[in-house]
């Protein structure tokens, strides 16, 4: 979290050095080959990651996040034809809160579901409650399995929403009130939370306890990234390329 | 005469001859009701409606081909892409087909569209959403290219980019739509012609799009020191008005060149091989050229800033050049 806190306000110790920002994060140790700007980018990555598994014999499998809106770019369509007929070991999530931007899903695809299109390329389609916790795990080790055994990708499709504008200053006054309301109200923490209260698997002190932590966390992360220093402006030319380093205007 | 920001002059433009012409049309992502991720279209939405202010899918290829097609039958349409970034998902219909259509066919089609590119640094987009990649579409015979600096330029080339019969590149610079700026005529500009955005005798500064302000603010300064700039803005990149920039350097043999792309294998290259291989007798000095460093467009404002050519970059280069 402290990474990710510093590479947000563009410091010298975030994941990316300062130099990605908000839209770019990513750890490629982690196997996390970053969020994008481009929207459906990273459905072709993930083709390329997925082929590296199979090609080097892993059991790795490569997990392919987007939104509904970016099923509407050809690459997610290309990108799942391509993955169906090599096999590849992927599972494509699609986090379907509803909107991309201001259009909502019923204006910007002619279908309910976007886990119907997996029927066009000969990949299962999987539709789940996006708020429920353990329905998309249950689905997920499914995928997974799915991608080690050979049998190539599955798509899983998140039924969620998107809380607030989609990006700082958009109010979403496009959203019905109705709509947001009623979908408040399926907020999956503490669903999940009640969930395990129920089960006697985490006591109210635990979950307290819990949200403590994560404060805290969150606290150290903004600090971290408060007090770490900027990048040194001569850094802009460098990770340009592996050998490269370029000229920086004198001033 | 009208106070307008360089947003609301590009919304005038298209409305004006909206109102005029029911062939033209404008679509993109969330131009509708929402008014463009930047509001230049606002407003649009109600008074044209649904069927001439359309919201598309997030699908650049096919906005671009749709224009495309849409040109090729008799509309006008007008295509807005949210980001000149992303030009690179719709770049075959734009490269391959837009471009060359009318030349494949014998000169037996036309091509009236116009694309929005919104780009430029400046506002913290990093390295896929700033980009400014006006090179590549001047590279293209059978595209023209703007690239209005002011309130006044972005309403007049808007005009003549919707009236012209062939693909319009309309590069817009996203950190310059709350600029405010007097606007006087509802006439167009025709394509082709630059504009000496500050009169002098010392020096040309011929600049593009926002770094026009930034040769504006060089000027100011060095006049103080004594050194008389002429900022000129070509406002069209192609087509390219030679015959200005010939009689700014017939009175000053100085060329200062600024653009804010990537310098190398920018459009500014283009321009200063122009002014050497036709205009070499009127210089005194070898021409200089300023851009942004060779990287991709970094996050963190400190490395922003040292990305982006500046007034003190243009002040520094006359300097060097007395
Ligand atoms: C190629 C491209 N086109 C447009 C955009 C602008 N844009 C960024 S996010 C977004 C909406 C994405 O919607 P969705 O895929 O549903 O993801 P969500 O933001 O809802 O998670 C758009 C249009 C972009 N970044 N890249
Ligand atoms: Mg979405």
């Amino acid at each position: 979290m402290k990474f990710m806190m510093a590479e947000l306000c563009g410091k010298v110790t975030g994941y990316c050095k300062g130099k990605g920002g908000s839209m770019h994060i990513a750890d490629r140790d982690k196997g996390i080959l970053g969020a994008n700007g481009i929207v459906g980018a990273g459905h072709d990555i993930a083709l390329g990651a997925g082929l590296s598994a199979q090609y080097r014999g892993t059991d790795q499998v490569c997990v392919c996040f987007f939104g509904d809106a970016s099923t509407n770019q050809g690459t997610f369509h290309e990108a799942l034809n391509m993955a169906s007929i090599f096999k590849l070991p992927i599972v494509f999530v699609c986090e379907n809160n509803h909107y991309g931007i201001s259009m909502s899903s019923d204006r910007h695809m002619a279908i309910k579901d976007v886990a119907d299109r997996g029927a066009a390329y000969g990949i299962p389609g999987i539709a789940v409650d996006g708020n429920d916790v353990l329905a998309i795990n249950e689905a997920a080790v499914e995928a997974v399995a799915r991608a080690r055994k050979g049998q190539g990708p599955t798509l899983l499709e998140c039924k969620t929403y998107r809380w607030r504008g989609h990006f700082e200053g958009d109010p979403g006054s496009y959203k019905p009130k109705e709509e947001q309301e009623a979908w408040l109200k399926k907020d999956p923490i503490p669903r999940f939370a009640a969930f395990l209260k129920e089960n006697n698997i985490l006591t109210e002190d635990d979950l307290a306890a819990l949200d403590a932590q994560v404060k805290t966390e969150l606290a150290e992360a903004i600090l971290f990234a408060d007090e770490s220093p900027i990048p040194a402006p001569e850094s802009v030319v460098q990770d340009i390329y592996s050998d490269i380093v370029e000229e920086v205007r004198v001033r | 005469m009208k106070t307008m920001t360089y947003g609301e002059a590009i919304r005038e433009g298209m409305s004006i001859r909206m109102r005029e012409d029911p062939n033209v049309l404008l679509f993109g992502e969330d131009v509708g009701a929402f008014g463009g991720c930047f509001g230049v279209s606002a407003g649009m939405f109600n008074e044209f409606g649904g069927k001439r202010v359309r919201d598309t899918p997030i699908s650049e290829g096919a906005i671009i081909g749709m224009a495309v097609g849409a040109a090729a039958t008799g509309l006008r349409p007008i295509a807005e892409l949210m980001f000149i970034d992303f030009l690179t998902v719709g770049m075959d219909q734009l490269v391959n087909q837009a471009a060359k259509m009318r030349y494949m066919f014998g000169g037996k089609i036309s091509m009236p569209m116009v694309v929005r590119l919104p780009a430029g640094a400046g506002v913290g987009a990093a390295a896929q959403h700033s980009q400014s990649l006006e090179a590549w579409v001047t590279h293209v015979p059978g595209l023209k290219v703007v690239y209005p600096s002011t309130p006044q330029d972005a309403l007049g080339l808007m005009l003549s980019a919707i009236d012209d019969d062939n693909p319009v590149m309309f590069v817009e610079h996203k950190a310059m739509y709350a600029m405010k700026g007097e606007v006087t005529s509802f006439d167009p500009i025709p394509l082709g012609k630059g504009d000496i955005k500050h009169e002098g005798k010392d020096v040309t500064i011929i600049a593009t799009g926002k770094m026009v302000h930034e040769a504006l603010a060089a000027a100011k300064k060095l006049e103080g020191d004594g050194i008389s700039a002429e900022v000129l803005d070509p406002r069209s990149l192609y087509p390219l008005d030679t015959d200005l920039i010939a009689q700014s350097l017939g009175k000053t043999h100085r060329a200062v060149i600024v653009t804010e792309e990537n310098k190398r294998g920018g459009y500014g290259g283009e321009i200063s091989a122009t002014i050497g291989e036709q205009m070499f007798d009127l210089l005194d000095m070898p021409v200089v050229r300023l851009g942004a460093l060779n990287s991709p467009v970094p996050f963190a404002p400190v490395l922003e800033q040292a990305y982006l050519p500046n007034a003190q970059d243009i002040i520094l280069a006359v300097n060097q050049m007395q």
